[in-house]
């Protein structure tokens, strides 16, 4: 059963710890990390079949952040579910940490593969799917992309090989947050029309509110109901979405702010949801 | 091991290798890039159908999917022309397979003028250089079947990244199988005292081992080293013959930027510094024509490389 209240208040926890933690380093990748919150609290909170006390199980669903810059969400993700104390969080990027700007797999307890040169986790996700087929087990790859990672042309490769080797076990997202680090996609190249693209490269589409929990658990349950084709799931999000000193600038890639803006900011977004924090 | 001696063809002692390793070994999967019948990996996928992947004209997502099947704890063996395993899909092999700690062999055909009437497009002569980059690989060019068969044995159960640039059609029959053949240990195939000749691969061995004999004839007596492992180096040799003989010359089927012989130039800088020279492909891009001719072109030919080494023998 979806328990949404619970999934809402989760995020809006994930949201605290990734506002915290980047506050505390002083900037950081909030735009593309807050727009995929729902997204992860979804998939560890409610879908994803791990273990935190085990994150090497073998037989574990895998999720792979190939926008690798989303790591400060996925970090305060895994942080939350236990992987590592929320402590470690206020290391993000301080010189030996474990938790690096972009995922690396080799650092960081529970991240299943290195993304941040844009285009590779998702190559990885497709290789991780088969190697799930191959060893005949019964899990799933959960991959997310961005609108602007989308311009990359090994995205498109990874598709068409995803495509012919009919891997249902990979559900991909794609946050479409409209932007990218200079401005917005529709400025700089355009990424209308993904649907089509992705129909066009025989994969299952569905496109929904990346923020709305419903929607997300429909399509994630409907994905896992179509065979024979990978399945992409566009999320119409917001980028820096819940870190109001970002929502609708432009700028809001990587922002720098200190401690007290994070409370503050915190604070205001919990004014917003009507909750005390 | 495997006697070599009837295979007629690189590839074919490469995949005899690779289709022998996978009997034993069921995680070892293969990856081609429209390629398949040219490297003859038509065999593996006879052979293991399940754990063949033809990812088509993409080898930098080919070499991402290998990344991901070798977090999966499987080993990938990946195989596309020399130009596009290292040009095309380098970040990948950088940062998804090497960053990211994981495990698969590259395997990049036709080395250098090896692509002969491919020409200038196909013709990879800075591989080397970029593989060096990554740290950790091992870097393989085999210049006889007998070895690569077991080098290419040898770079699986190192159980590190390799990098294997291998010629495609006919095979050179140099070592006899019980030959010790040894990952990373350079082969002394001749010793003297007046120039040692450190030759890479196929195409440079054989044309050193004949400079040896006009040499010969010179009265100049000459070290020849098959320097099958181009990474690690094996810096024990080289210290050994830079003393025996003062003058080493290093001969690659490749570029000087970055090559086999800056690393041992940049080496005996530090240990013992020595008169070299070096014979490559230098600033030239690559262009279309046969072995013969492009050997001539370049000056990959034993005339030439004789030449080189006795002025080097004279300073």
């Amino acid at each position: 059963m979806l328990d949404v209240e619970t999934l809402k208040r989760q995020a809006l926890e994930i949201r605290k710890l990734t506002i915290m933690e980047i506050g505390h380093f002083g900037s950081g990748h909030i735009g593309g990390s807050m727009s995929i919150v729902e997204m992860l609290t979804y998939l560890y909170y409610h879908e994803m079949r791990i273990d935190p006390k085990n994150p090497k199980k073998e037989d574990r669903d895998r999720f792979v952040c190939s926008k690798g810059h989303a790591g400060p969400a996925v970090y305060a993700t895994l942080a939350s579910k236990g992987y590592f104390p929320e402590e470690m969080l206020m290391t993000l990027n301080q010189g030996g940490t474990k938790l690096p700007s972009h995922c690396d797999m080799t650092k960081t307890p529970g991240v299943d593969f290195t993304g941040g040169s844009l285009g590779q986790g998702f190559s990885a996700a497709v290789g991780i799917a088969l190697g799930q087929r191959l060893k005949k087990q019964d899990a799933r790859t959960f991959v997310v992309i961005g609108d602007g990672e989308s311009q990359e042309g090994e995205i498109w490769e990874g598709a068409e090989t995803a495509a012919q080797w009919k891997l249902d076990n990979l559900i991909a997202f794609t946050d479409f947050n409209r932007q990218q680090l200079d401005g917005r996609t529709e400025d700089i190249v355009c990424m209308d029309g993904i649907e089509t693209r992705w129909e066009g490269f025989g994969w299952h589409v569905q496109r929904i509110n990346g923020h709305d929990f419903t929607q997300i658990d429909d399509a994630v349950q409907r994905a896992k109901a179509v065979t024979g084709r990978p399945h992409m799931i566009i999320l119409d999000t917001q980028k820096s979405h819940g870190f109001i000193p970002g929502e609708g600038s432009v700028k809001n890639h990587s922002m720098a702010f200190d401690e007290n803006a994070a409370r503050e900011a915190v604070a205001e977004l919990y004014a917003r949801e009507g909750v005390k924090a | 091991m495997k006697d070599t001696k009837d295979i007629k063809n690189m590839r074919d002692a490469l995949m005899a290798a690779i289709n022998d390793l996978a009997s034993d070994h069921k995680e070892i999967v293969f990856l081609d890039a429209d390629l398949s019948s040219c490297i003859n990996s038509t065999t593996f996928q006879a052979l293991y159908p399940d754990r063949f992947f033809n990812c088509g004209i993409a080898e930098a997502n080919m070499v991402g999917v290998a990344a991901g099947l070798s977090s999966m704890g499987l080993v990938p063996y990946v195989h596309t022309f020399g130009c596009f395993a290292s040009r095309r899909a380098y970040d990948q092999f950088f940062l998804s397979v090497g960053y990211a700690h994981q495990v698969i062999h590259l395997i990049g055909s036709d080395p250098g003028i090896t692509a002969q009437y491919n020409g200038g497009t196909h013709m990879p002569f800075e591989d080397i250089a970029l593989m060096r980059q990554v740290p950790g690989v091992n870097i393989i060019e085999p210049s006889d079947a007998q070895s690569l068969y077991e080098l290419t044995v040898q770079c699986h159960n190192a159980g590190k990244i390799s990098y294997t640039r291998v010629p495609r059609k006919g095979a050179t029959h140099r070592y006899p199988v019980g030959t010790k053949i040894t990952l990373g240990k350079g082969i002394v195939l001749a010793e003297g005292q007046d120039v040692a000749i450190v030759a890479t691969g196929e195409v440079m061995v054989n044309a050193a081992a004949e400079a040896l004999k006009l040499l010969e004839t010179k009265g100049i007596k000459a070290t020849l080293v098959d320097l099958h492992t181009i990474r690690p180096l094996d810096t024990d040799l080289i210290d050994k013959i830079a003393k025996q003989t003062g003058h080493v010359l290093v001969c690659e089927n490749g570029r000087y930027a970055g090559g086999t012989g800056e690393e041992i130039a940049a080496y005996l800088a530090k240990t013992n510094p020595t008169k070299m020279d070096f014979v490559n492909v230098g600033e030239r891009f690559g262009e279309v024509g046969k072995l013969p001719y492009l050997a001539e072109q370049f000056g990959f030919t034993a005339t030439h490389i004789a030449e080189v080494a006795e002025q080097l023998a004279k300073r």
